[in-house]
């Protein structure tokens, strides 16, 4: 059992080995269950999440209330016919994110990694990576692994929510799991997956929750395709040597108290942000009484 | 205790948002399980951002599907409301404020069909986590992973040791014992949590035990798929 990072780094280095397996052994400990029925049952949870990831991409989508829907077929389209400015790789990895996002707000099934709302990175980040390296399922599976691992540590000393946190603790932390993950799909050390992780929540550090009219579609679903992203670069970051100068413990407990420090408003209320904005309040209006 | 990498990498669940929607979903069946019986009304006392954006993110339609026992990924969610009128059961929403509580808290009152009531106060923690605070005046932590059992009893020697002893000559492992009192000698409670659901002849023995004042029972809704 691991309560932190430092922890569970210990933990890789006592057994040599990566952060999945000390996952892996942890919840076999913890539920009781033999590895093949854990990743049976994590093999499942990826199925719904190349759904969610692709089901948009292609198909035309309307959220519930119609803000949203159709974006993540408009990036897998311009990705495909045209020269991009960020590449073919980032582009395919935010077509992704929002389609996820886009089947969450239009009712559709997804998996929560670590919340709905930022449901789309973590599944954007290892799909995309790992038909970059042609990964097995087993691999896949170890990515899922390690991701979780980052999630239960954010949990355990801080939070997964943004009414608790803000957007920082949502997709925050959802680009931290997706971002370590992605250093140990590449062969990177535990060290190196906690550093990218580390980056991530410090790009992200104080971003509110401001969902416009209370829905989780706008700014989420764009959200999403910023944290893909910004796991991304910072596990390319990270796999090239780049280090956290704070360690990652600290900076989940930075992440937390910015958390407790911002406003109510700020915190899913929908009483701040964009979400206050006359275009925004102009849009719930309508939305509520049409 | 550590959290399960499926409550990490999970709920699977319908959208659009694992604290109002999912988690809210939980708190109502968790709700169902200890109401136990059929339902006529579910009244539902919303705080915090469960008030102000209830509508926007389903809660009202998840907490319904809550309480008529769906799970999170069941499509049917989206119109549970409908489905609640057509079991002719009514449905009412309140905004409140409930005070010093998580900002995604509601409290739930349930009336049966034979008229007893139930109330019960849960908080949607965040990636669809629970916890339920408060059943009637019983201030009480759970999350409706394991079987429960809420025993009110006088504060007398040997209660507890007898109430243990019948749960495991049914051959049930205790996961966690909570007693308290209110005062030395006056009423106590033993709350348990098992690993398997307690047998109805089993609760009536517990029941018959000296000392003795009530029991509850409530079934699990389960963990690791929800
Ligand atoms: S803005 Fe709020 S609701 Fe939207 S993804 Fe971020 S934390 Fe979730």
């Amino acid at each position: 059992m691991y309560r932190n990072a430092s922890e569970l780094l210990e933990a890789t280095k006592n057994l040599d080995c990566n952060i999945w397996e000390v996952v892996l052994e942890n919840e076999i400990k913890i539920s009781d269950r033999t590895a093949s029925a854990i990743r049976g049952q994590m093999l499942e949870t990826f199925s719904v999440m190349q759904n969610s990831a692709a089901f948009a991409q292609e198909s035309d989508i309307k959220s519930i209330s119609g803000l949203i829907g159709g974006d993540a077929k408009k990036v897998n389209e311009y990705r495909k016919n045209n020269k991009t400015i960020c590449g073919d790789s980032v582009n395919i990895a935010i077509s992704r994110a929002l389609s996820s996002s886009e089947v969450n707000a239009s009712m559709g099934r997804i998996v929560a990694a670590p919340t709905a709302g930022s449901c789309g990175i973590l599944p954007a980040a290892i799909i995309t990576a790992g038909e970059q390296i042609a990964a097995s399922d087993e691999q896949l599976v170890n990515a899922l692994l390690t991701a979780s691992g980052i999630g239960q540590i954010i949990a355990k000393n801080a939070t997964l929510s943004g009414a608790e946190g803000g957007c920082q603790a949502e997709c925050g932390s959802a680009s931290a799991m997706a971002a370590a993950a992605l250093v140990e799909m590449y062969g990177g050390s535990p060290d190196a997956a906690f550093h990218a992780a580390a980056i991530a929540i410090s790009n992200i550090l104080g971003l509110v929750c401001d969902p416009v009219a209370g829905l989780v579609e706008v700014p989420c679903a764009n959200r999403n395709a910023m944290g893909v992203v910004n796991a991304m670069l910072c596990a390319d970051m990270a796999l090239a040597g780049v280090t956290s100068i704070i360690p990652f413990d600290e900076m989940i407990e930075a992440m937390y108290k910015v958390g407790r420090q911002m406003p109510v408003a700020f915190k899913e209320t929908a009483l701040g942000g964009i979400a206050a904005t006359p275009t925004a309040l102009r849009l719930k209006t309508e939305i509520f009484h049409k | 205790m550590q959290k399960s990498i499926f409550d990490i990498l999970g709920p699977i669940m319908i959208g659009p948002s694992s604290s109002h929607t999912a988690g809210a979903e939980k708190i109502g069946r968790v709700a169902r399980a200890i109401a136990d019986g059929s339902l006529k009304k579910a009244i539902f006392y919303l705080h915090g951002s469960f008030a102000n954006t209830y509508k926007g993110h389903g809660t009202d339609k998840a907490l319904v599907a809550g309480i008529l026992d769906m799970e999170a990924d069941d499509e049917r969610i989206k119109e549970s409301l409908t489905l609640a009128k057509s079991m002719g059961i009514s449905v009412e929403f309140v905004e409140t404020d409930l005070g010093d509580v998580h900002p995604n808290t509601v409290k739930i009152v349930i009336v049966k069909t034979d008229d007893t009531e139930v109330s019960v106060i849960g908080s949607s923690i965040g990636g669809g986590g629970i916890v339920i605070t408060k059943i009637n005046d019983d201030e009480i932590e759970y999350d409706g992973k394991y079987p429960l059992l809420i025993i009110k009893h006088k504060d007398i020697h040997g209660v507890i040791s007898s109430i243990t002893g019948v749960v495991a000559d049914y051959g049930i492992n205790i996961a966690t014992l909570k007693v308290g009192r209110q005062a030395r000698g006056e009423l106590a409670s033993t709350v348990i949590e098992t690993d398997a659901i307690v047998p109805e002849n089993a609760i009536e023995k517990i029941s018959q035990l000296n000392g003795i004042n009530s029991v509850r029972k409530i079934n699990a809704i389960g963990g690791h798929h929800v």
